[in-house]
């Protein structure tokens, strides 16, 4: 599928009705979710075939996208019934069936139990209002947990530094792979790979 | 809900301390076709609770031959394979509800979608 087909039938995809504010409710637009998409699938392999995990899917842009790419399963996690019903009529609409959806509280998940279940975490998260109490850095931990081997992950330019910081603490390579303009979010990569030795060793 | 995603799910019901597996109480099952695709069946097995998928596959009726144990060598036994994919993929509970072994506590499974969140009172 060529990205411009993508980004098309992407833009069929029918978004929220009433989106709740306090769940930062927004879609993540067609162009950004092709171009994201198109781009972990083509440059780095990590959908085809893949199990896939979209955390805090809304109407499921991104998980619909994934399974239009040929994931071998998307599996979407939201906490939002309303979103959920909507995603479940577009993957209906769609008739791809490579998709499931589970209903939970990603703040309140324990991780653990599904780590590194899956190939590829990828996700728009809500952004909170502060930096170190974040609901996108739960996001992200939850989504490192879950993965074997990377999160891709949209997040906003200013809080790049923090986030690499972050990456850092936890031992996993941070890469930024593209930077979105007007308004919207840096999308970044993060490797599973562990990049830093320990800082001490046993003499 | 597939039973791939099934076999990864866990009550956390506060004090629970082996929520898994769920017992699935299926009121509607459908039978979706999904393409095959053998290296993924094949590297999704060892992510598996083997005996818990035999167990959900065989309470929705859906068990059919499917071993008691893996077999060796399935990767390249491709008639396994497909009764694999089709239990994992294929098989989805619509409407019913997952029981925590352990709680008792129901989760309700509404248009394929289980819903795991719970009360104040239970996190």
């Amino acid at each position: 599928m060529k990205l411009k087909e993508l980004e098309s039938c992407l833009q069929q995809v029918d978004t929220f009705e009433e989106p709740k504010i306090l769940l930062e409710q927004y879609p993540t637009s067609p162009h950004i979710a092709a171009r994201m998409l198109y781009t972990i699938h083509n440059t780095f392999g990590d959908i085809d075939g893949k199990l896939v995990a979209d955390l805090g899917c809304g109407c499921g842009v991104l998980s619909l996208g994934a399974s239009m790419l040929d994931a071998g399963l998307s599996v979407g996690f939201d906490i939002d019934s309303d979103a959920l019903d909507i995603f479940r009529r577009n993957a209906d609409e769609f008739e791809i069936s490579n998709l499931d959806m589970i209903q939970c509280d990603l703040c309140c998940l324990n991780a653990e139990v599904y780590a590194r279940k899956f190939d590829t975490v990828i996700m728009n998260p809500p952004f909170g209002t502060k930096h170190n109490q974040g609901i996108d850095m739960t996001f992200l931990r939850a989504g490192l947990t879950m993965a074997e081997t990377a999160v891709y992950s949209l997040h906003k330019t200013s809080t790049r530094e923090h986030i690499q910081k972050k990456a850092k603490d936890w031992g996993v390579k941070m890469e930024v792979v593209a930077e979105l303009r007007y308004d919207l979010p840096a999308s970044y990569k993060f490797h599973k790979k562990k990049s830093v030795s320990p800082p001490n060793t046993l003499e | 809900m597939k039973l791939l995603t099934h076999n990864m799910l866990t009550s956390h019901v506060k004090g629970v301390t082996k929520g898994y597996p769920l017992l699935i109480k299926a009121t509607e099952v459908k039978v979706n076709q999904l393409d095959f695709n053998p290296q993924f069946v094949s590297r999704m097995i060892p992510k598996l609770e083997w005996g818990a998928l035999v167990q959900a596959a065989g309470d929705l009726g859906y068990r059919q031959d499917l071993p008691g144990e893996l077999v060796v060598d399935y990767e390249q036994n491709e008639e396994f394979l497909k009764k694999v994919h089709r239990v994992l993929l294929e098989v989805e509970v619509m409407e019913g509800s997952l029981k925590c072994p352990e709680s008792g506590r129901e989760f309700p499974i509404t248009k394929g979608i289980p819903n795991m969140l719970l009360n104040e009172d239970e996190a």
